[in-house]
Parts: C-alpha cells; structure tokens; sequence
C-alpha cells in the first residue's frame, strides 16, 4: 500500500498543516474509513471529493473531533495531536463549516461567533472585545457581515461567512469546508472561492469537501478522492481532468453530460397564463408567469432557490392554488375547475417534488410502499378493499429492476436506501402510470454521479417518448446538460427565456441574479 | 372606599396565588430555553410540597423543610434529566410518569408515617411556616388609605418567599440575556448541534438548567404547604404546574412577560374567590364551580390563539444525538 516517496528531512521541508496517518473507522458493519492517509500542505487548498456516501463526513467529523477513529494519528504542524472533542480541534487550529450551518438562528451574528469563546462569564465584556476582533477580521479578509442583525435574516451566503469568521476567530489555520456551495448560487460560490484565495495566500490551509468537480478544478491544489471509504487516488489538480475524477469516484466510466438529439417539440402539452402564486401570508411569490410544455421537450426552470420556482412546481402539481390565472392541462383548466393533486394525475399530470423526503416519500414506509403513494387506490394495488400486498411487491420488484434501484429488496425501509435509488424509486413510480406530462423538480439533489447519468437518460429517453417535461433545477450544469429551452426565475417572475443553443452559464447566472435578459416573456 | 379596599386587597392575594406560579414558570422556563419540555413541574412542586411539610413537621423548622423541598425537587428533577438527557427518553413520558408516581407517592408516605388519612400533620408551631413579614411602620400606615394601605398591603405584609420570587424575574432575566450561561442556555435550546460544535458539552448545559427547574420548583413545592398553607394535602398543587407552563408559554419563555402572565391568571383567581357568593348586577350570583374554572377556561382561550403565535425554543423536546 505504501507509496515510495523520496523522504524529505524534517528541517529541510516544512511539516504539512493537517496529516491524516491511516485513519481508521468503523460503524457496526459498515467500514467507513479505511486507513486513510492524506496530508495538506500550508497555505493550499486540498480537495476532498467522492460519492455520498464514500466516507468523506465520516473523516471530516473524526479530525472535527466529532467521532473518535478506531485507530489512526492526525498530525498537526507536525506533532500529532489528540482531537476527541471540538475542543481539542479548536485549540489545535482546526476550524470546520458545516454543510448544515451550525449557527443559533435566533442569535446575532456577534452572539453566534463568541458561543463557547465568550470570555469571560459576564457578556458584555466578551462582546465589546469581539466586536474589535471581528471589525479587524473583516478588514483583513474581506469578510463583512453586519454583526447585530439576527443570523436568520441574513442571506445564505453572509450565514456561511458567519461560519468562516466563527472558525477565525477561534485562530484556525485549518479550515475545512463540507460542500459549501450547495446552498449558494454561482455568483455567492464566486465570492467564497475569492474569499478562500485569501485565506490560502495568507497561509491558512483550507480542505474543501465536495462532490462538484467543477469546484475542485476551479479552486483547489491537490486533490483527494475517496470511493467507499478509501483513498483511490491524490493528484495534483493542474495535472487531472473532471472526468479522470469522476471515473475514480464512481470506480467506472461516467458520462458527466448525457448526449442527445435535437428536441422535435409537437403540440402543447400544458399551458400556464398569468399565473399567481401567494404564501400563506399572502405575499406573492409568484407574479404572474405564462409558458407553455410542449410534447417532446424539456423546459428547464432556472434560478437561484427560494425566487418563485417551488411555489410554481406546487401551483403546477395542485399542491398550493394559485391567486390568479390558469393552467391548462387535456382542455381542463385545473385553476378554474379547482383540481386536486389526484385529479391532475388522473389527467396524466406526474410530479416528482423538489423535497424528496417531506414530499415525495414516507422514508419510515417500505419501498414497495413507497412504491405505490398517490396511486394506492388503484385497481392493480387493491383486491377486495384490501392492499394487494403480491401484486405491489411485484410490481416494485419490477421497477426497481427496471429503474436499477440497489438494493432490489421491495420489503426494505426506504431510508436505507441511498438519496440517488430512493430518487429513482420515486422517478419510477411516477412514469409508470404512463403521464402526459411531468413536473421534476430538484432531479438530482442528493444523488450520486453515477445516479446522476442513469437520471438524465431516463428523463431524455421520456422526452424522445413524446412526453413533456418541465424541470426545475438549482444546478445550472443540470438546466444546460437537460433543458431545451430554459426559463430563467427571479423574483417570482420569468426574466427570461433563452433556446438551449444560446445559453451560457455566464447569461442565465445573470439573469438569475436579476439582469432582464433578451426576449424575456 | 369599601371598592378601594377591596381592589387593594386582591391584589394582595394577587401576590400570593402568582408565587408559586412564578416560581414554577421560572423553573421551567430554564428547562424548556435548554431545549427540555418541563411537564415535571406539577410533580416536581408536589413531591416538593410534601417533603417541605413533613420535613418542618418532623423538625419543627420551615428551613429545614424548604431544604427538603429543593432536595427531594432536584432529586425528582434528575430522574427526568437522566431519562431525558443521558438516555434520551421521551421527555413528555418521563415527565408524566414522575407526575403520576409523586401523586401516589405523597400521599402513601403520608399515610403510613404520620396516619392522618394522607395528609401532613397541621403546621401550628413556632417557626414551622414561613409567615407574613411585616414591614417597618405597615401597621400605623395601613390606617391611611392612600398610599400607606398600598405599604401595608402590597409591599409589606408577605412572606419571604413571595419576595424571593419577585426578586427571581430580574435576576433570571439578567442570568438569561447578560451571562455566559445564558447565552449558551439559549443557544442549546435552539440549537444543540451549534453548541456542540463550539465545543461546549449539550449533556452538561441541559443537566444545570434541569437542576436549577428542580431548585426552583422545590422553593415552589414548600411555598403552597409551608407557607400559603399548613401542611401538606392530597393533590394540592391542582394543576399549578400544568398553569405554569401556560403561563411560561403565553410569556414567549421571556421574564417579565410570563410574570404578566402569572400575575392575570393568579388574579383571576383572586377575582374568583372574591365573587363567591357575591350578588353581582345582570347576572347574579355565579355558581361557584363556574368561578373557580376561570384561571383555566382563561389559560384554554390565551393558548387557543388570543396571545399570537407563540415560538418555542427550536430544538425543544428532541433529545440531542449527534448525527452519524
């Protein structure tokens, strides 16, 4: 196993920031780390990527000092060091951002960076010393943050910079980030990265941890790659390619951008006029927006989350009724004739919804329950009023082989199943019963890349089938691999709408952002 | 001048119903800013309540039965903490089980130690209750209507008790908002994953916040039978704990809100005794059970929506586990 390395004297070359020395975990049967070994170098960024589930959090919380590895030796600066809580990795200079901020939202920035720092048992004295510090950091970094307001009204991205400057505050030289930029749009990725440059040149190391090979081209030194809880490979960045990555994460080749034919759209499947969409507290959400899905497409909605896009997908799927306007569906207009999720689908209107587990399954239920949610009151799940429990287990046994769900056990709870196999479960139930038209929203938040491909094939194969599509997707890679055409969000209204051929990543991050694009709707 | 009087002295007995009530929705609003539901409070001030009793009985000495009280209090409370926190059990569950075992529990000791058909003995000697604490001068100034009868009344005239948990809402207000322990009390109620992360142990805030609910729950408990009454009787907290915690939640878990609210509902059973019997205008004289049911038919409508939205602590009542 051990790589032969021209062994450098100690005093010659300076000793790496962070060093992972055969770490080694287990969590009952399951092998999450084996023996990984890896080391960043001060002032670098090293890049930590593998599938969900290939033990990277796993090695993240244990040098966290959140778990404690079953054996193994984490190095800092050169002496090794015992981190068997955050305290210890907080005074050993590691500072962590979680992917799920760790911050007290009802807090203010200032209070959430001295929590557990506060010196002193009286705060106020903490406070006034911490408001110095954090000015001062700020200006070094380029880091600011309004320090009074209420951490639950800031934006994503300010609530991530809270994170960064909690960790330097408490004086880290390593800091680790796991997958930041799932919750940020192109534009706040940008400004993290510039924010991450800094850091670096000023001599801080920095491991990021993600499985958006983009991010790792665009920002890290070296790069680490885990595939089920072992290190397959560490290259330096300048020397490898996305797809040389991804075929070390998933163990095969994997196609990072489905092909496909040009779209034959044919007659409009559903049309939406003037649609309005009002939260429960009445703000508009959506400003009247009016598109049409035509058979043989796939419309793409993009745009940064929480613009209108979820409330539309709801408005479409019955879930949420609209203010105004209509939609028309078979010459019904489901606003008008007030329709009901079941009534839609009987329409042949499917929906796979943006938020898997609070809308798309019961994740206690079995998969083959899980299977049949929406369509249980059909002829082919019932005998005699009760649940035709063969027939439904043989007919999920089919989807999971048709949908390649792993593992194929129809009886099994469905959250023990990966995000990737529960999506394509919840895909499969939803184009079994043949629909006109799908609503997809999210298609592959929380699936793996190799899911990912099996996903975008299904969804093209759908379209060449005559079906329309309209998806809704935070990940522009996904809206340019996927859409046809693609209508750009913001605000709760269609600021654009540009063919697929003249789309960039560059036009629509702006018009995502707000700038009117050409031809808007 | 008779109205006067009248008003002057619900108030008092305002005061006095509002202790143990305050004391309690304090108690529990420690518990429940750390992220722990304190349905215990009912059984926490009961087991209290008879401890302090038989205690001051035995001895002779109300101190030495306000230290039970907070003894067997904070006992009762770790036996929730234990549950709750250390095994993660459901805190609703471990909660009502401590209510309903304490319940019998009093009782039964009551019963096979003293033989009084489940009470305590009658607290009548010197020094086995806290009693009024008369202020400099109330005597002469309650003679003058205004303001001496507001001295006498209102000010002087209670027992320690009353004035510890007057002073309790200050105090828990400056621990909660200007200390460290405040701050990260606060924080592991909203968020024990963030406070965890800080490097500051969940386990170890939730267990001082649920000791400090059975201090404060056991100075509750010996109030109702070393002071407001003398002894100890069957069920005699009758719901105070569950009223607390109404009143902590129609308070929003702040202070001086959940005083208010204390003060309103122990003034509506005030108000209440003081309509037993009475010949009212239009409606007559009303039935006493329909009086003595207005503290709660009051805290149903407060808590049925009248106050607003009500915003719990974040993380409350979920046990902490880190993720895997």
């Amino acid at each position: 196993m051990s790589v032969e390395r021209p062994s450098p004297t100690p005093s010659a070359a300076p000793a790496p920031s962070l060093e992972l020395r055969a770490i080694d975990k287990r969590f009952g049967s399951v092998h999450a780390n084996r023996a990984i070994s890896f080391s960043v170098a001060r002032g670098s960024v090293h890049g930590l990527v593998g599938e969900n589930g290939a033990g990277k959090s796993t090695l993240m919380n244990i040098v966290y000092g959140f778990h404690r590895a079953d054996s193994g030796e984490i190095w800092v600066n050169g002496r090794r060091v015992d981190v068997g809580s955050p305290q210890d990795a907080i005074a050993a200079g590691i500072g962590m951002v979680h992917q799920h901020f760790m911050l007290v939202e009802n807090f203010t920035v200032l209070e959430n960076v001295i929590l557990g720092v506060e010196g002193g048992r009286l705060l106020a004295g903490g406070l006034a010393r911490a408001r110095t510090e954090l000015e001062k950091l700020a200006r070094d970094y380029a880091l600011d943050v309004p320090l009074d307001t209420v951490v639950s009204e800031l934006p994503v991205g300010l609530q991530q910079r809270v994170e960064i400057l909690k960790a330097l505050y408490r004086r880290a030289e390593i800091l680790i980030l796991d997958e930041p930029t799932a919750v940020l749009t192109p534009q706040e990725a940008d400004a993290l990265f510039q924010m991450l440059r800094r850091l670096r040149d000023e001599g801080k190391s920095v491991v990021l941890v993600t499985h958006k090979l983009r991010e790792i081209m665009a920002i890290t030194d070296r790069v680490t790659v885990m595939r089920q809880g072992a290190v397959v490979g560490e290259v330096a960045t300048a020397t490898t390619s996305p797809r040389e990555l991804a075929e070390k994460m998933v163990g095969r080749a994997v196609l990072l951008r489905v092909e496909k034919t040009p779209a034959h759209p044919g007659e409009t499947l559903l049309a939406v006029r003037d649609l309005e969409v009002r939260d429960r507290l009445g703000v508009v959400r959506v400003k009247g927006v009016s598109f049409a899905v035509r058979a043989g497409e796939i419309v793409g909605i993009a745009g940064v989350s929480g613009n209108g896009q979820s409330e539309l997908l709801e408005a479409l799927a019955g879930i949420r009724f609209p203010t105004r306007g209509s939609i028309m569906l078979q010459q019904h207009d489901l606003v008008r004739e007030h329709l009901g999720p079941r009534e839609r689908r009987a329409l042949g209107l499917a929906h796979v919804p943006e938020d898997r587990l609070r809308l798309g399954v019961v994740a206690s239920f079995s998969a083959e329950d899980n299977a049949i949610l929406g369509y249980h009151d059909r002829a082919d799940c019932n005998r005699g009023g009760l649940l035709n429990r063969a027939a439904i287990r043989t007919a999920c046994a089919g989807k999971m082989a048709a949908h390649d769900v792993r593992p194929p056990l129809p009886g099994l709870r469905l959250s023990a199943f990966s995000g990737g196999n529960q999506q394509k479960l919840v895909l499969a139930r939803e184009i079994d019963v043949d629909p006109r038209v799908l609503l997809i929203g999210q298609p592959t938040r929380g699936v793996d890349i190799g899911a990912i491909e099996f996903i975008h094939r299904k969804l093209i194969a759908l379209r060449d089938a005559g079906k329309a599509l309209l998806i809704v997707s935070v990940e522009l890679d996904e809206i340019l691999g996927l859409a046809d055409r693609i209508l750009v969000m913001n605000g709760g209204e269609i600021v654009g709408e540009v063919a697929r051929e003249q789309a960039t990543e560059e036009t629509l991050g702006l018009m995502m952002a707000g700038v009117k694009g050409e031809g808007a709707a | 001048m008779e109205l006067y009087t009248l008003i002057v002295l619900t108030l008092a007995a305002t005061m006095r119903v509002a202790t143990p009530l305050l004391l309690a929705a304090i108690a529990g609003m420690f518990s429940e800013r750390s992220g722990v539901v304190d349905l215990g409070l009912e059984g926490k001030m009961l087991g209290a309540a008879f401890a302090a009793a038989a205690v001051s009985a035995a001895t002779g000495s109300a101190w030495a039965g306000l230290g039970a009280g907070i003894g067997v209090s904070v006992l009762l409370a770790l036996v929730i903490a234990f549950a709750t926190v250390t095994q993660r059990g459901n805190q609703v569950v471990a909660a009502m089980a401590v209510n309903i075992m304490v319940a019998g529990l009093g009782p039964t000791l009551a019963l096979a130690w003293f033989n009084l058909g489940g009470q305590t003995p009658q607290l009548d000697g010197p020094g086995q209750r806290f009693t009024a604490l008369v202020w400099p001068g109330a005597d002469a100034a309650g003679q003058h209507p205004f303001p001496g009868l507001l001295y006498a009344q209102l000010l002087s005239g209670h027992n320690l008790l009353v004035y510890v948990a007057a002073a309790l809402v200050p105090l828990s207000a400056w621990v909660l908002f200007r200390t460290r322990f405040g701050l990260r009390l606060r924080a592991v109620g909203e968020n024990p994953s963030a406070v965890d992360t800080a490097g500051i142990s969940v386990t170890g805030l939730r267990y001082q916040a649920i000791v400090i609910s059975g201090v404060l729950c056991g100075v509750a408990g010996t109030y109702l039978s070393t002071a407001a009454s003398a002894g100890f009787t069957r069920d005699m907290t009758a719901g105070k704990g569950y009223l607390a915690l109404a009143a902590l939640i129609f308070g929003k878990w702040k202070p001086y809100p959940t005083l208010g609210a204390c003060l309103l509902f122990a003034f509506t059973d005030a108000l209440a005794s003081r309509l037993q019997g009475v010949d009212l205008p239009v409606v007559g004289v009303i039935p006493v059970q329909a009086i003595l049911a207005l503290p709660y038919v009051l805290t149903v409508l407060l808590l049925a929506g009248f106050v607003g939205k009500a915003v719990a602590p974040a993380a409350i009542g979920v046990p902490y586990a880190k993720e895997k």
